[in-house]
């Protein structure tokens, strides 16, 4: 198991240590700084062994966590701590930052000593965790006997993500669904590799402890009504055929609170859902994905000396709908002396910093085209290496799902206390985002 | 709220002024003086000089200034044992609190006091926190258990502590089922032979219920211990894997990988033509590609493992190649992972895209990538034939691109297509010869030069060419002078006309110039074959070559089957097993997949169940890196670590004899001259309390020889495995040791389990606790041909070098062939260093025996012998354990006994044997 813990900041030195095993040293502490933080050529696995010890190790901006053992520990537990670690962290303090984590030192030993025992890791919902740490120290005292138990059941219990007792007056769900769409083509406008990796985010205010349950047009739930039901459904999905009916999902991950063995004998997913905002699946497609936008891209090398670039961009959703924060990066070699644009929309910049030429639309509805074309001046070099080429990255976000998934229903149900599924508000929204977009040239 | 300032204080007298803050009166003052206390702790200062001040500020109601009290306490109790007991009361007093939650964190910070003194009060407060009416208090109680053991282990056998864990596996709160498995699992994994785990289909019913409802962690904590379970047949592994699979829609990764772990073990015992094995296959898939969405670092342990479990079982991913495409801003290890698997998944279905995907990846910044793009084009070609011929003119074009690095890398693996299709793609040599100049690494030379020495008869000018490289002939590396060597001999024989000064040249560099043994010997046998029989030259020089095989770098398939029982752990994403980089005893147990099933009727065949791997699969070379890492680790690795091969028969037998006691005297005597025997019964408590173990080993001596021929030769164990065909390119050892008429040897058993003969056999030790040395080489004479094992008895003598060793009597044996150097560590029994002329004067015994200080005195028990004492004493005669005197008191045989060691020291023994009573009483003595 987990034997220490370790974090930097940018510079190596120690912002906190706790060591839980005999067997990891204060050594160690310099080991992976020595090895790591000021290697001098960059690291190329996120563990290291040096000298018999593991060390695992995750970024946040400038500030490097570490995990250190000796054993033969469950690698993907770790790195699934150390996230999780960071997740806490967010949620009492803020930002992950050198200033933020001296600044809490005292309620980070607290955290580590909570939700690691012997390099074991313990609940870490910080729902439950905020019930009995806080940043003022630990709770008043004078807690009732009652309260006491009441943390310790929340904490090892079966529903250790929700407290009772929970009041509202307006009872209140906000769902988001969150793709992000990714794509890579070839310059000849094959793609190569296109997915939809989604999030369903909720935020939820719901007095007691409701039940839920969610539905959505995933096609296996569908087809198996259709099956169950008249005759005419089958026959009225396909009528409806420029409309999608269902989506065909991969694979998809549920948040703890979701009952998985009835997930995988139902397909349904019903859960008690913590208080305030979590996420309640991940899922993944890779059929009929609508493409927001498509990238047509022309570059030409005029001699040794000159690029002349043209690249078109499609949107492709319905023309109601508005496409926000479109930015395209056109990547310009490293030997770039001078960049002329014209573009018939949007604002275009070349960055050398970045070597690229960033072009940003506001707006931009569905069915629309535009296009930028730019002249690229090179410095003369002897350097037989030729240029890479990188693709053509590009960002927007759409009001709709590309992978299609629609919210069918969400109903909650709580026995004990006297709210309806009908009292409780509902909002749903569909946020599509660009992943990593990308189109070879 | 603004802690950072703790950080700031770095004045003088610092500690003084800290002191006076820990004492005031002032509750403010003093929870601040202890923050910063902490803060200096954290940056490594050293703070133990306030000890007793931090430790007063114990006695308090505040919650959080006694967490801090309690975090400087884990760190510095143990340079501080005497004043640590001080902490004891307000301990055993918060294990009494009120508030559960005072309670978890008393025993909970006690357990992370590694006082002796401490772990003894422990004791009382941990027993009662396992049953308290408090989950929350149970579940760390739980985890208290695997603490104590760690400090002590054999306390915790005493106090029953064992029995209480196994309970709370049956516990109502999942939490603290969860948290019992894992103390559990880790207790067992340091006895290895305890069945502590005693998993049964009730206990695992009890597993599978928990899991459903405990948090994610614990999930993780169950499923690695549902992985070491062995399910009695195909019906009980199937419906493990059914409430298995459900975990697999998790959004913790590690739950995810540690349920395929469960489900690809136990799969294996499914029989292939069941639907629900297809059903399961299709189901593993969709979460193992989810993972690749996943944080860097956990694709990166993800693909580590989708690694091994695609050559374990194609077919789950074969038709995802897809989502391992590089992207462009992936983290370099992941893209360096995502191309080795890109290429075991290559099929004939799919290479058009895979090599379209490679060229892109070609053209790339990070020069260890290109590498292995370009490499990895020349592995397609190899693979799938009928892609050969696309992927050699991708690799011209990539040698078009003049990139230096990029060029070298093709010309290595275009010698590779040459040598699985020959005579097909000779037309591209005009221009690689065009590139000669910019080769400047080994590889890519020496791979030139093999091509220019093959297709001598088509180069024009190869005897300019290599002439070329002979001009530096004494700068190059070693691998392109025997290329060279070869290549113009070969030259040669297809053009003698032309180049016989260039071959006299050659072999005149080789021979008399050359301070390279292997590139002589090369050299005077080819001079040698050339002078006298040009015709049969000729046939050995150009001789057919046999076809390289298609898969070069697959793990071997023991070592996989062990990986794959470590999905998701450390093991997986080194692709080494547990014991070459965990130390001690940990992990040294090597996991096996479950007997696989057999098709159809054999399910019903009784004999299935130990089957095992049926076919023995031929050993695969394991390539060149991972060797040389295998070798390292070998080198740097401490004694113990190496044992791996040790079987737990050959461990007993390291206690062979007098046991563990005998072991800790003699340990005693090398360093500190006895006088700490009074710790050693402390320190060997784990054997001792095994005392069947010890019995055991003492059991063999009396088993021996059934009387016959007494007196001719000691017990001799049967041979263990001490070095592994998969850690020695196929070369297997297992042997024992024996005393024969006074002369101590080694009998080995040497296997050749590699495809190719193994010759040139030696041995060497290093130094040892008992100077014990080879006392004449290895007598190995014939070639050892694949598949033959042989028999060979080495003498060893005792006047080799000394150094103390750990465990005394560990031995590091060096043994080299034809094809490397391998390292092994083994235990001999002490009893064949115990020499015939051992038999004591009874005037000496009786004097020594009394001049003996009592601290070199040490005593253990041997049970269920059932022996009388004249039958005992005859064979431990048989072992040069002499019997003195003999006398009976009040029923009792008493066995006076000595023993003397090659180095001169001797062990006087008395042994008492209670007729009727199965059990003997041995005490020890030992003088020098």
């Amino acid at each position: 198991m987990i034997g220490g813990l370790f974090i930097y900041n940018h510079k190596g030195e120690v912002l906190i240590s706790r060591v839980y095993r005999d067997d990891i040293g204060r050594n160690a502490v310099d080991a992976f700084r020595v090895n790591v933080i000021h290697a001098r050529q960059q690291v190329r696995s996120p563990v290291t062994n040096i000298a018999r010890t593991s060390f695992f190790h995750v970024k946040r901006s400038n500030i490097w966590l570490a995990a250190v053992t000796k054993q033969n520990v469950n690698a993907a537990m770790v790195f699934e701590f150390l996230y999780k670690m960071c997740d806490v962290m967010t949620a009492y303090f803020g930002k992950i930052s050198e200033e933020n984590i001296k600044n809490n030192f005292v309620l980070i030993y607290e955290l580590l000593d909570e939700i690691l025992d012997f390099g074991y890791p313990q609940n870490s919902e910080t729902g439950a965790l905020k019930t009995f740490i806080t940043q003022q120290g630990i709770k008043g005292q004078p807690q009732t006997k009652e309260e006491q138990s009441q943390i310790t059941s929340q904490v090892t219990g079966q529903i250790g993500w929700r407290r009772e007792g929970i009041k509202y007056r307006r009872n209140e769900l906000f769902l988001d669904v969150l793709e992000s769409v990714n794509l890579l083509m070839s310059p000849q406008g094959q793609v190569l590799s296109a997915h939809v990796s989604g999030r369903v985010v909720m935020k939820s205010y719901l007095s007691g402890m409701p039940e839920c349950k969610f539905g959505m047009n995933d096609k296996i739930v569908i087809d198996k009504q259709g099956k169950g039901g008249t005759t005419d459904e089958p026959g009225k999905s396909e009528l409806g055929g420029s409309g999608k009916q269902s989506i065909a999902i991969d694979d998809c991950t549920f948040h703890q609170c979701v009952r998985l063995s009835k997930f995988d004998s139902e397909r349904s997913i019903s859960f008690i859902p913590p208080d305030g905002e979590y996420e309640l699946m991940r899922y993944r497609t890779t059929k009929d994905i609508i493409l927001p936008f498509r990238v047509i891209p022309l570059v030409r090398e005029v001699g040794r000396t000159k690029l002349e670039v043209k690249v078109v961009i499609k949107s492709n959703f319905k023309p109601s709908l508005l496409a926000q924060k479109i930015e395209v990066r056109i990547p310009t070699p490293l030997n770039t002396s001078g960049v002329q644009v014209i573009c018939m929309k949007g604002k275009a910049k070349y960055k050398a910093s970045e070597n690229a030429i960033v072009w940003k639309i506001k707006r931009m509805a569905g069915m629309k085209e535009s296009q930028i074309s730019a002249e690229i001046e090179l410095l003369p070099t002897n350097d037989k290496k030729k240029w890479a080429r990188p693709p053509i990255s590009m960002n927007f976000e759409v009001p709709f799902a590309p992978s299609g998934l629609k919210v069918r229903y969400l109903k909650v149900f709580e026995s004990k206390l006297n709210y309806s599924d009908h009292d409780v508000i509902k909002w749903v929204r569909y946020i599509g985002r660009s992943g990593i977009y990308e189109t070879r040239c | 709220m603004t802690d950072s300032k703790y950080f700031t204080t770095t004045k003088k007298g610092e500690i003084f002024e800290l002191k006076a803050e820990l004492n005031s009166d002032k509750k403010e003052k003093k929870k601040e003086a202890v923050k910063k206390v902490i803060a200096s702790m954290t940056v490594g200062k050293d703070v133990s000089a306030l000890f007793p001040d931090v430790v007063n500020c114990m006695q308090t109601d505040n919650l959080e200034l006694k967490k801090l009290v309690y975090l400087y306490l884990m760190n510095y109790a143990k340079s501080q044992p005497d004043m640590a007991i001080m902490a004891v009361n307000t301990f055993v007093k918060d294990c009494e609190d009120l508030n559960p939650l005072i309670r978890a964190l008393a025993v909970r910070t006690m357990g992370c006091i590694r006082v002796d003194k401490i772990t003894e009060y422990l004791c009382e407060p941990l027993r009662k926190c396992l049953k308290d009416e408090d989950p929350y208090v149970r579940k760390t109680a739980a985890v208290c258990v695997a603490k104590l053991h760690d400090i002590n282990a054999q306390l915790v056998e005493d106090q029953g502590f064992l029995d209480t864990l196994k309970d709370l596996i049956s516990d109502s709160n999942p939490m603290v089922v969860a948290n019992a498995v894992a103390a559990l699992s880790e207790i067992a994994e340091s006895h290895p032979n305890s069945n502590l785990l005693d998993l049964n289909p009730q206990t695992i019913n009890k597993l599978l219920t928990a899991l459903n409802e405990c948090t994610e962690w614990g999930q993780i904590f169950i499923l690695d211990c549902l992985a070491s379970y062995l399910p009695r047949d195909d019906r009980e592994s199937q419906s493990i894997c059914e409430r298995v699979t459900p975990r697999l829609s998790h959004a913790n990764s590690a739950v995810v990988l540690s349920a395929v772990k469960v489900l690809m073990k136990f799969m294996e015992m499914l029989p292939k033509d069941l639907d629900y094995y297809g059903t399961l296959l299709k189901k593993l898939a969709p979460p193992l590609v989810t993972l690749l969405s996943a944080e860097p670092e956990l694709q990166y342990v993800a693909l580590r493992n989708i690694n091994l479990i695609v050559q374990k079982r194609p077919e789950i991913l074969k038709h995802e190649m897809k989502v391992f495409f590089v992207k462009y801003n992936d983290p370099i290890y992941v893209k360096l992972e995502k191309l080795d698997i890109m290429i075991r998944l290559a099929s004939q279905a799919n290479i058009a895209q895979v090599l379209a995907e490679l060229k892109e990846y070609a053209t790339e910044v990070d020069v260890d990538f290109v590498r292995k793009a370009v490499r990895a084009i020349g592995r397609c070609a190899i693979k799938v034939e009928q892609s050969a011929e696309r992927c050699v003119s991708t690799l011209l074009d990539l040698i078009q691109t003049k990139v230096n690095y990029v060029v070298q890398e093709a010309i290595v693996v275009i010698k590779d297509i040459f040598r699985k299709y020959p005579n097909k793609y000779e037309s591209v040599i005009a221009t690689l010869c065009e590139n000669l100049d910019s080769l400047d690494e080994p590889e890519a030379r020496a791979a030139m030069i093999w091509i220019v020495g093959e297709y001598a008869e088509r180069i024009d000018n190869a005897d300019e060419l290599l002439e070329s490289f002979l001009e530096g002939f004494h700068d190059e590396s070693t691998q392109v002078q025997l290329q060279l060597l070869t290549a113009i001999v070969k030259l040669f024989l297809k053009k003698p006309t032309e180049t016989q000064e260039l071959v006299q040249q050659v072999l005149s560099l080789a021979t008399q110039d050359s301070d390279n043994p292997d590139l002589r010997d090369r050299g005077y046998i080819y001079w040698r074959l050339l002078s006298t029989d040009p015709v049969a030259a000729k046939e050995v020089v150009l001789a057919e070559k046999p076809l390289i095989s298609e898969e070069t770098d697959l793990i071997e398939p023991t070592l996989l089957e062990e990986l794959i029982c470590h999905i998701g752990t450390l093991a997986s994403v080194y692709h080494k097993p547990p014991s070459a980089f965990v130390e001690g005893s940990r992990g040294v147990q090597h996991k096996r997949l479950p007997p696989r099933a057999g098709s159809g009727e054999s399910t019903e065949s009784p004999d299935v169940g130990q089957s095992g791997p049926s076919e023995a699969p031929p050993a695969v070379i394991p390539s060149q890196g991972d060797l040389l890492g295998d070798l390292l680790n070998l080198d740097l690795a401490p004694p113990t670590a190496t044992v791996p091969s040790v079987q737990p028969s050959m461990q007993m037998g390291a206690m062979d004899l007098l046991g563990g006691g005998l072991d800790s005297l003699m340990g005693d005597e090398s360093d500190t001259m006895g006088a700490g025997l009074g710790a050693a019964p402390a320190a060997m408590p784990a054997s001792l309390g095994s005392a069947p173990a010890v019995g055991g080993g003492l059991g063999d001596l009396f088993d021996l020889g059934g009387g016959v021929g007494m007196p001719t030769g000691s017990y001799v164990a049967p041979k263990t495995v001490w070095l592994l065909a998969m850690k020695a390119k196929g070369l297997e050892i297992s042997g024992t040791f024996a005393r024969r008429g006074g002369i101590i040897q080694m009998d080995l058993s040497l296997t050749n389990k590699a495809m190719s003969v193994m010759t040139d056999f030696a041995i060497q030790f290093n130094r040892n606790s008992f100077g014990l040395a080879p006392a004449g080489p290895l007598q190995v004479l014939t070639p050892l041909s694949p598949n033959q094992t042989i028999d060979v008895s080495l003498p060893l003598s005792t006047s080799g070098p000394v150094m103390k060793m750990e465990p005394l009597n560990n031995l590091q044996v060096a043994v080299k062939n034809n094809i490397d150097v391998f390292y092994f560590s083994c235990q001999y029994p002490l009893s064949l260093l115990f020499v015939e002329d051992g038999k004591m004067d009874r005037q000496v015994f009786l004097a020594t025996w009394k001049d003996i200080p009592n601290d070199n005195e040490a005593q253990f028990q041997i049970k269920d012998i059932h022996l009388n004492s004249d039958v005992a004493s005859n064979k431990l005669q048989g072992s040069n354990i002499f019997t003195i005197a003999k006398r009976t008191v009040e029923g009792q045989d008493m066995l006076y006994q000595s023993v003397k060691l090659t180095n001169g020291i001797w062990v006087l023994a008395e042994m008492r044997i209670q007729t009727g009573n199965p059990n003997y009483t041995v005490n020890g003595n030992k003088e020098t």
